[in-house]
């Protein structure tokens, strides 16, 4: 498997992405279990409108019963009587800084989850699996946090002002530049928000007339620009390069819809990796199609930079690509690296026509000097500019704790979504108790977790989604691994039915042959 | 069959039950609602099967009999 060459030699090295299906048993439980909280549903909802109990969410005023009813859909059903009774697990207050650890101020609810006391215990010290913490550039001591200390002491913390009033300060223009040299681009801009970024430069780029041709499992903010824009959106189906070529093939021959014209512009959005299926893109492909039917291509790299590639610099270094093959190259400053913003990185004319025309540099206040400063250190770290070699290490150890996480989970048995080399795990749960329960339970083993249900995934894949970092240490990884193995058979999570043998260190030679017993 | 942990497995399927049924997130008077509904269901289920099963099984057993032992008179029509 690991030594075909696949795709006409695109790929420089093989690429595993798995999603392993459902088991039917598991998913006509999960039906059952969604089915009966349904009905209880039902039952509370008439128990509240019969004034049997206390109604204690959102209503209309009794003047406003006769009018169009407010919160009569599914949405709202699944929110008071779903996502309620599991709530605890979500909006938990941390006070530290979200490192490798973090300590989490302890809440207890006595009427089921509609309101939450602070019992003023602080759990000191819980392994964080949830954030975004990629490169561990989440610190409170280090260089980077000297350096933001001594910025804010010179330039203080608020702008006050836009990027086109009175707000570009040098920082800013240093950031960008530096920004532009660690991308391998002309030229770069910061946005003071990652989701305005995609939100508001979108509409900048294309309008009515332009077609956007936008993966399923696109973000949010990725669909809100694409509908604001105003030009007509298809969709291919997830990381398939077949749907894609046909959507492509379509538009060239058909044209726009009434009138046949030839389309003004037409751009793929595609992210770097997907937080949802910790799947990465076929980079090599779309760039090959992208180049074949002349379209543009427009890669978020939220979770992608400084996570993937042999130098952090994401997924176009990971597939060793020349980043001029990518028209507009977005990506964010949340996840790797410790600050808060997002920019996006091109040829000089797209990048200046953005600094008139975004709505974002236009309207949005400019990005505080602190965080600023914190980017500008850490993107110095990663590319080794400041004279140690931290930041390469950094990348490795996150390469390292991802293959070793990914390779245990596997072996336990439990289904794991996507990429052997993204450090965004997804551990399928799919029943509705198990979301909350799993949850409570690795909170009580002092491990947090993100756990993911509805509306952000199918109703029936709900999953766990871990975040690994490279400030985990090799212990830290193995207490996690042993409680999420102790919780996955008090729940019952390991799924997987195919049950993989574990990888001898060496290389594949012809004498072994299937890797995989079912 | 271990003594001590035959309570404690019996404990955790009635747990892994609770998660698959999502009773583990119900309220008190829920689980107690659900739980007797369950049990009333489960109730009625066996005793249509005692009586199904009771009932099919005597008139096989006569039938039966009346191959094996004295052979009937009026058993006769019956073959017929």
């Amino acid at each position: 498997i690991n030594h075909i060459i696949h795709n006409g030699g695109l790929y420089k090295r093989p690429f595993n992405e798995a999603f392993e299906e459902t088991p039917m048993l598991v998913a006509v439980l999960t039906y059952v279990g969604y089915g009966v909280l349904t009905l209880f549903g039902y039952l509370r909802d008439f128990m509240r409108q019969w004034k049997i109990e206390k109604c204690q969410n959102a209503t209309e005023r009794e003047e406003q019963k006769d009018f169009v009813p407010l919160y009569q859909d599914f949405e709202n059903f699944y929110n008071r009587n779903l996502y309620m009774r599991i709530r605890d697990s979500w909006n938990r207050p941390i006070c530290s800084v979200p490192g490798a650890k973090v300590d989490m101020m302890e809440r207890v609810s006595h009427d089921y989850n509609w309101t939450f006391t602070y019992t003023g215990r602080v759990i000191k010290d819980i392994i964080n699996m949830g954030s975004y913490n990629y490169l561990g550039f989440a610190q409170k001591t280090g260089p980077c946090q000297e350096a933001a200390a001594k910025v804010l002491s010179q330039y203080g913390a608020g702008v006050c002002s836009t990027r086109q009033e009175m707000g570009n300060l040098d920082k800013h223009e240093e950031l960008e530049k530096l920004v532009a040299r660690f991308l391998g681009v002309e030229s770069a801009m910061a946005y003071g928000m990652g989701f305005a970024t995609n939100s508001m430069n979108i509409p900048a780029l294309v309008g009515k007339g332009c077609l956007i041709l936008s993966d399923e499992l696109n973000h949010a903010s990725l669909v809100l620009g694409a509908r604001l824009s105003g030009a007509t959106i298809r969709i291919f189906k997830h990381n398939n390069m077949q749907s894609l070529e046909k959507l492509l093939k379509d538009a060239i021959v058909h044209g726009q819809p009434r009138t046949r014209r030839p389309w003004k512009k037409i751009l793929i959005l595609v992210e770097g990796i997907y937080s949802m299926e910790g799947s990465i893109v076929r980079l090599p492909e779309v760039i090959a199609l992208k180049k074949k039917y002349k379209s543009y291509l427009y890669l978020d790299e939220a979770h992608s930079i400084g996570a993937l590639g042999p130098s952090g610099r994401g997924v176009v270094d990971y597939f060793g690509l020349n980043p001029e093959d990518v028209d507009v190259m977005m990506g964010t400053f949340t996840k790797s690296f410790g600050a808060a913003g997002g920019y996006i990185g091109g040829k000089k004319e797209l990048i200046d026509y953005l600094r008139t025309y975004s709505h974002s540099a236009a309207y949005a206040t400019s990005m505080s000097p602190p965080v600023v400063e914190q980017i500008i250190t850490s993107v110095k770290c990663i590319m080794g500019e400041d004279g140690t070699t931290i930041g390469e290490a950094r990348v490795q150890q996150l390469a390292e704790n991802t293959r070793y996480f990914r390779r245990r989970l596997k072996e336990m048995g439990f289904i794991i979504y996507g990429n052997e080399d993204s450090p965004v795990v997804p551990l399928m749960l799919y029943m509705p108790a198990k979301i909350g329960a799993f949850g409570r339970e690795m909170l009580k083993r002092n491990i947090g977790v993100v756990v993911v249900g509805f509306p952000a995934t199918p109703i029936i894949e709900s999953r766990a989604r871990f975040c690994l970092s490279a400030a985990h240490t090799k212990e830290m990884l193995d207490t996690a691994l042993k409680e999420i193995n102790e919780v996955g058979d008090l729940l019952q999570l390991k799924y997987s039915r195919r049950r993989l043998v574990p990888l001898l260190d060496r290389p594949f030679d012809e004498t072994t042959y299937e890797e995989t017993e079912d | 069959m271990d003594v001590k942990n035959t309570p404690r497995y019996l404990y955790w399927l009635f747990c892994q039950f609770e998660l698959i049924t999502c009773s583990y997130l119900m309220e008190p008077w829920e689980k107690v609602l659900f739980y007797s509904f369950n049990l009333a269901m489960l109730g009625l289920l066996l005793y249509t099967t005692y009586v199904c099963v009771a009932f099919q099984a005597s008139s096989a057993f006569q039938l039966l009999c009346s191959f094996l032992g004295n052979p009937r008179e009026d058993a006769l029509p019956v073959l017929k």
